[in-house]
């Protein structure tokens, strides 16, 4: 009952039986059908599996790729680097994980952002990075964040964020909360402005991010199955003491509840994404 | 029956020896004392002065002994006060600080919960609105508001009521005392996620005066959705963070225990004095000696005071100035460097795809 809801990526994590967000190897078996997948093939399909639909999960540069239209985007925002400003130790200090974490990814944090085009329609994107440290939030990503939110109204330009994370960053404590403040101000001055913003929640989007700026989207769309919640389905479990029914948390359970647009296969994102931009004149 | 915290036993000794003092001056007063004899005469005897001597010297040192324990108390320890049981919470504070209240209820869309109030009510000379946590002081009520876990319906019904202030311009004050915002079927299904980001967005354009006040708990974005004002203040012995210590305890260092508990709450730098150091608070509101528990009424006013110093401030500030300068106050927060070779730079470099 104490706990609050954000212990959510070490759920995921732990759930998964895995160390990392996306599987290695040249062949894997898909989790949903068990088929044995060539990777490449896989790759090919946009991390789908050709099999069954499976929608693998995938990293912020990946997603870039697969948005925008080839050669058309520009990062911004890339000289913004974490620092450690609680001193924060457990088993680990937060200095060394996060330094582990770049050397691994050869990325400074958890956000991809900038500028590009979606079949031709000029768009401000940011994509967080599930592959380092589970896409949590901290003070670069919400400054990544509230960065490209400001340049979006600055420009006038519909916004389109994609989110994948275990919520707030634990190790920078209180303020990573506060970017759930500052991130979602960002959004209200957007909003003021008249922006488009369209949220985009993949596997898995939980705590303190979806409590904030990925369900504010002036439209809001997910893909197909991805875990999208405020705590994470063990909390909830000790919480009420019984089983979670199946499908609970995921894309479908949520259009169905009525919280988000549509559920969109990966497969038609861009399509989607354009013609959204295009009804709201943007 | 008063409930003893770990920390606190060294006044356990002294308190005896009150009692026994105070059961001396019993037996000399009025039930011990032959007929006859008057209450002031028993007090003016020699035998009961030095008793009272000695009960004044052992106030004294319980009074040193109380403040000196809770101006070293460590993080963990101050989370297990922020939680006392007899500590004052939202309904207290309304009772002793607002004249005329008047609860409002309901989210218009779900239910009332009865773990957030909200109402109308007069603070010093501000008319107010005032939104809180309520955890629940009896067994029933606990239970009824989720121990100060929030529903979906709570954040809607927050919200609701903070618009309805800012049509007419009337400040509002909220209190925090939550370990976080509800985690289950229900709360999930309704969307608690969207209710809390949506206040968050909100309360940083509602066009009147917002302060907030961490009396106990503030756990997490349940916290935070109640929480985005002007001035932001924090009772000496509350806690607010992105996470419990116990939650923390449990994903980083593996297991919760009361040891794994108290390096998580040192690491999570969850005090009032942390919190104003990182620029996440405006003040830091003094309790009483030995807590708010100890005296509520003296916990009261001293957020009265700081809630009415506060909004005499503000009331004057244009919609303007207070919206911008709430949007500067949470826009700064965060630490991180900049790498020179791009810092300011807000206009696209090469391409990474
Ligand atoms: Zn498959």
């Amino acid at each position: 009952m104490t706990q609050a809801a954000t212990r959510t990526w070490a759920d995921l994590k732990r759930d998964d039986g895995k160390k990392s967000a996306i599987p290695e190897g040249l062949w894997l078996r898909c989790p949903s059908c068990a088929q044995m997948i060539y990777r490449r093939q896989m790759e090919a399909n946009l991390h789908v599996c050709p099999e069954c639909g499976h929608h693998y999960r995938i990293g912020a540069l990946e997603r870039v790729r697969q948005l925008t239209d080839p050669g058309s985007f520009q990062a911004m925002f890339e000289g913004l680097m974490p620092t450690d400003p609680l001193k924060f130790r457990d088993l680990k200090t937060y200095e060394s994980r996060v330094r582990a974490e770049q050397i691994r990814t050869g990325r400074n944090d958890a956000a991809v952002a900038g500028v590009g085009f979606i079949k031709g329609r000029q768009a401000a994107i940011c994509c967080l990075d599930l592959t380092f440290m589970m896409g949590s939030m901290g003070s670069v990503v919400g400054e990544t964040l509230t960065r490209t939110i400001e340049h979006a109204t600055k420009e006038n330009l519909p916004l389109v964020v994609v989110s994948c994370s275990g919520g707030a960053r634990m190790q920078e404590s209180g303020l990573s909360l506060m970017q759930m403040a500052k991130t979602s101000a960002a959004l209200a001055r957007y909003d003021d402005a008249g922006g488009l913003f369209i949220s985009v929640l993949t596997d898995p989007t939980t705590g303190g991010v979806t409590a904030s700026f990925a369900m504010l989207g002036d439209v809001i769309i997910a893909e197909p199955k991805a875990l999208i919640g405020f705590a994470g389905p063990r909390v909830i479990k000790q919480t009420i003491r019984q089983d979670l029914p199946e499908g609970f948390q995921r894309s479908e359970f949520l259009l169905e509840k009525g919280l988000v647009d549509r559920v969109v296969p990966r497969h038609e994102l861009r399509t989607e994404l354009s013609r959204l931009i295009d009804y709201a004149g943007k | 029956m008063f409930y003893q915290l770990e920390f606190e036993k060294p006044l356990t000794e002294i308190d005896d020896r009150i009692r026994e003092m105070e059961r001396k001056l019993d037996r000399g007063g009025v039930a011990g004392a032959p007929p006859g004899v008057t209450p002031e005469a028993v007090a003016l005897a020699p035998d009961a002065s030095s008793v009272r001597t000695e009960l004044d010297r052992l106030q004294a040192e319980r009074t040193e002994t109380l403040t000196r324990i809770y101006a070293n108390l460590r993080p963990w320890e101050v989370v297990r006060v922020a939680r006392h049981p007899n500590r004052p919470q939202t309904r207290d504070y309304i009772g002793a600080i607002c004249r005329d209240f008047c609860e409002l209820h309901g989210d218009r869309r779900y239910g009332d919960d009865p773990a957030i109030v909200t109402g109308f009510g007069r603070i010093g000379p501000h008319k107010c609105l005032v939104v809180g946590h309520q955890k629940g002081k009896d067994t029933t009520e606990k239970i009824r508001c989720h121990f100060g876990c929030a529903h979906p319906e709570g954040y809607r019904k927050a919200l609701a009521k903070m618009r309805l202030a800012a049509k007419y311009r009337v400040p509002i004050v909220t209190l925090v005392d939550t370990p976080g915002a509800y985690p289950g079927l229900g709360a999930e299904q309704r969307g608690q996620a969207e209710a809390i980001a949506v206040n968050l967005m909100e309360m940083s354009r509602l066009e009147t005066p917002i302060v907030s006040i961490v009396i106990g708990e503030g756990g997490s974005g349940g916290a935070l959705g109640l929480a985005v004002a002007d001035r932001v203040a924090m009772l000496r012995n509350s806690w607010y963070s992105v996470i419990s210590p116990e939650g923390c305890a449990a994903i980083l260092w593996k297991q919760a225990n009361e040891q794994t508990n108290a390096q998580a709450a040192d690491a999570l730098k969850l005090t009032a004095s942390d919190n104003l150091e990182l620029g996440i608070v405006d003040a830091v509101i003094e309790e009483p000696a030995g807590a708010a528990h100890r005296d509520p009424k003296g916990a009261a006013s001293a957020i009265e005071r700081w809630v009415v110093a506060q909004l005499d401030e503000l009331v004057g500030k244009s919609n303007e100035t207070l919206l911008q300068e709430r949007y500067d106050r949470f826009r700064k927060l965060g630490a991180y460097e900049e790498l020179a070779a791009e810092a300011g730079e807000d206009t696209p470099s090469p391409s990474v795809g």
